[in-house]
């Protein structure tokens, strides 16, 4: 029986907090995807202000490591959970943001033709990426390295799926076959697809310091 | 790890029927300081005293296996014990300052050792005062009672006491629980200094002092060495479990 109830109490809130913030990106993300694909602006539209919602959970987040770190002073698994946690919330508050980035880019933009090849590159890049969101936050609460380790992996494919469209741009601006400004557009959102990944990257890489204590195979203590 | 100072072989302690010391093998290093840490009686200070034969003392206790200090088994029967404990020195939980003035408490030990010349016992005075960062609080009352002194003034002269005999080793047996806790970090503030000098080894029950302080901790449970490595392993990754739920505060 474990002197620490309480302690052990807010570490699991803490878990809680950091899995309901991730899965508040994960469902946003979602929309967004559905959004674009079925043209819903209405739906889209409820994206914009997520971030702020995103940082209220961020600071929130932070606030209860801090005041842990200062009245608790963990130590060993507790001390990298609480690090960790301190760490991550910024990757996926990212994660909130890119959303928002995303949601506004394609309300200006307009329509994707999607059954265009550039959209549903995109589109293939969105699907990627999702999933990386949903289990690096699964993998960071649930401490599991394994997968943990699957997300940093999987980060290739959504890497290489951002190189096609950056050729698959250069290719359309050769043979004018989409307007300037939409081939502009779609990097940026190709981009910030990109940054998803590696923001689920960085957030499976905390999973895995929070079991090993290594950081890429740096010890960070 | 750098050069080892002391040796532990297989040691084994018995107080009568209690074992108290399950076959402990460790390598103190040499000028770090080590912190023992782990739930009272599980040995830790039981094994410090045996780093200067300070359980000789205790009727019932048998000690056997070997403490190696620089090449040399203390427990060879030719080893006197006297000059082992001016080699290694010791710091106890409660200041215990001799009922005498500063300065000759300082001397008392150099005095027993034959030193007499009173140019050469001031020197020693001076330097041990120095070295335990108490002498710009004291100088101008040299001659007077130690027990006048505070309670972490009188720990610092403690210190300044086992310095003045020239020991090598310096061991501690929670040297700062019975002080406040502006003390306490002069006091830890003083050990960092003493490394560079002495190989200092420490017993505490404040987990963050062993985490502040020290260079390698080991942790003791029911008589055994559970795990021993450097500081940091020991409080951001242990290896052990019962470590591990020892530090966290989940031991039961």
């Amino acid at each position: 029986m474990s002197p620490r109830v309480l302690f052990e109490q807010d570490l699991e809130t803490l878990k809680n907090k950091v899995s309901e913030m991730g899965e508040h990106a994960e469902i946003s993300y979602d929309r967004m995807v559905y959004g674009i694909r079925e043209n819903k602006e209405d739906i889209l539209k409820t994206l914009l202000d997520t971030d702020h919602t995103m940082v209220d959970m961020q600071r929130s987040i932070e606030a209860m490591c801090l005041s842990l770190l200062t009245r608790q002073q963990p130590v060993a698994r507790d001390m990298r959970l609480v690090s960790a946690a301190l760490k991550v919330v910024t990757d996926i508050e990212r994660i909130g943001d890119h959303v928002a980035d995303m949601v506004e880019l394609y309300l200006r933009m307009g329509n994707m033709n999607s059954e265009g090849k550039q959209e549903k590159l995109l589109l293939k890049m969105m699907e990627e990426a999702k999933d990386m969101i949903h289990n690096s936050v699964e993998a960071f609460v649930e401490g599991d390295e394994a997968n943990a380790q699957k997300v940093v992996e999987h980060d290739d494919v959504v890497d290489d799926l951002f190189n096609d469209m950056k050729k698959e741009m250069m290719q359309a601006i050769r043979e004018q076959n989409l307007d300037a400004d939409r081939v502009v557009d779609y990097l940026m959102m190709a981009k910030y697809l990109e940054k998803v990944g590696d923001h689920a990257v960085n957030i499976a890489q905390w999973a895995i310091f929070r079991m090993t204590g290594d950081m890429e195979g740096v010890k960070l203590y | 790890m750098a050069n080892s100072k002391i040796t532990v072989e297989s040691l084994n302690l018995h107080y009568g029927e209690n074992h108290a010391l399950k076959n402990v093998n460790m390598e103190i290093a040499d000028h770090a300081i080590t912190a023992f840490i782990g739930p009272s009686g599980c040995g830790k200070s039981t094994f410090l005293r045996c780093l200067n034969r300070m359980n000789d003392l205790v009727d019932g206790c048998r000690v056997e296996g070997k403490v190696i200090l620089d090449g040399e088994d203390i427990y060879d029967k030719r080893v006197d014990t006297t000059l082992l404990r001016k080699k290694v020195g010791m710091v106890f939980q409660q200041p215990n300052p001799f009922p005498m003035s500063i300065y000759d408490n300082i001397a008392y030990g150099p005095r027993l050792h034959g030193i007499k010349n009173k140019k050469e016992l001031d020197e020693i005075v001076e330097r041990s005062l120095l070295g335990a960062a108490i002498f710009e609080e004291v100088k101008d009352r040299l001659h007077k009672s130690a027990l006048g002194l505070s309670g972490g003034q009188q720990q610092r002269l403690c210190i300044a006491r086992a310095l003045a005999v020239s020991p090598e080793v310096l061991l501690m047996d929670e040297p700062t629980s019975a002080l406040d806790p502006i003390s306490t970090l002069k006091i830890e503030e003083l050990m960092e200094s003493l490394k560079k000098k002495y190989t200092v080894v420490i017993v505490t029950h404040n987990m963050q002092q062993a985490a502040r302080v020290s260079d390698d901790t080991a942790f003791f449970l029911v008589g055994e060495v559970i795990e021993k490595n450097a500081t940091s392993e020991i409080f951001a990754r242990p290896q052990d479990k019962r470590t591990e739920d020892y530090i966290t505060g989940r031991f039961g």
